[in-house]
């Protein structure tokens, strides 16, 4: 009997946002980001028969994402060289400020700072998953997506006092679960 | 004795009043008056002190990860197409 086993029916309401999340930090594209986790989804389904059971859904999935993320990459690479030569215009007897012109890119100085914001929005998400479906649905409402109030009781059909109570909750469980994984 | 009591009330509120007032601040949905009561309560509870710090590390580190998830429309839009193939495979 294998330790885990497979049920795609709750697929999107347990991983799609951890897997959004995990894939935008990557890719720095919404709708590249989405169409890579649809991709992930469809693949999960046509190999679920290689599915042995040893690692969790989720770890499954991300390993299926991880090479979707690594194949997107590869097909604009070709593009992605082309660029690299068009940008390295700068000849030695050249000119100019060139220091400035060389100097590291943003990105690069704050490539550590990026691994820990990726860290910490695991963290998250792992802390957000031990919420319960009303708590989890109100929290991303409210804090990561940054709908009012009034939207957010419209659509779930809740008064505004239920969803501070909600949200008050939420935030505690968030808080405690935070300090033990992260702060 | 009633005046100082209406005084009292309208200057003071309980633990949980602040514990809601705080979680309105972090979403900027708390008015200066209430913020004025949550400040005045914060100078000698310890509750809500360590509630206050707590909630403001907390709306930091979400600030800080950058988090993203998918909108409601987005959600349903996957939700559709997943479900058209999983009815394709069975």
């Amino acid at each position: 009997m294998p330790d885990h086993q497979l049920n795609p029916n709750k697929w999107i309401d347990l991983y799609s946002d951890y897997l959004f999340n995990y894939t935008i930090t990557r890719v720095n594209d919404r709708e590249i980001a989405k169409d890579l986790i649809q991709e992930t989804f469809f693949a999960g389904l046509k190999s679920m028969k290689n599915f042995k059971g040893e690692a969790s859904e989720r770890t499954w999935l991300i390993s299926i994402l991880k090479r979707k993320i690594i194949d997107y990459y590869r097909k604009i690479n070709s593009n992605k060289g082309k660029a690299e030569v068009r940008m390295s215009y700068i000849s030695d007897d050249q000119e100019g400020d060139w220091l400035e012109e060389r100097v590291e890119d943003e990105g690069y100085l704050n490539a550590e700072e990026s691994m820990e914001n990726t860290e910490l929005g695991d963290a998250i998400y792992n802390c957000m998953s031990k919420l319960s479906d009303k708590q989890a649905t109100v929290f991303k409402m409210k804090t990561i997506l940054g709908y009012e109030t009034e939207t957010i009781c419209n659509e779930l059909d809740i008064t505004a006092s239920n969803l501070w109570v909600i949200l008050h909750r939420a935030r505690i469980q968030m808080a405690e679960c935070l300090e033990k994984k992260w702060f | 004795m009633e005046d100082d009591s209406m005084k009292k009330n309208f200057l003071f509120i309980s633990c949980e009043e602040a514990f809601h007032i705080c979680d309105k601040s972090q979403y900027g949905e708390a008015t200066l008056w209430e913020k004025i009561k949550l400040n005045l309560r914060f100078i000698w509870c310890r509750f809500t002190q360590a509630y206050v710090k707590k909630n403001r590390k907390l709306t930091k580190a979400i600030k800080i990860s950058k988090v993203e998830c998918l909108q409601q429309t987005e959600r349903e839009q996957l939700i559709e197409r997943f479900n058209q193939q999983l009815q394709n495979k069975m």
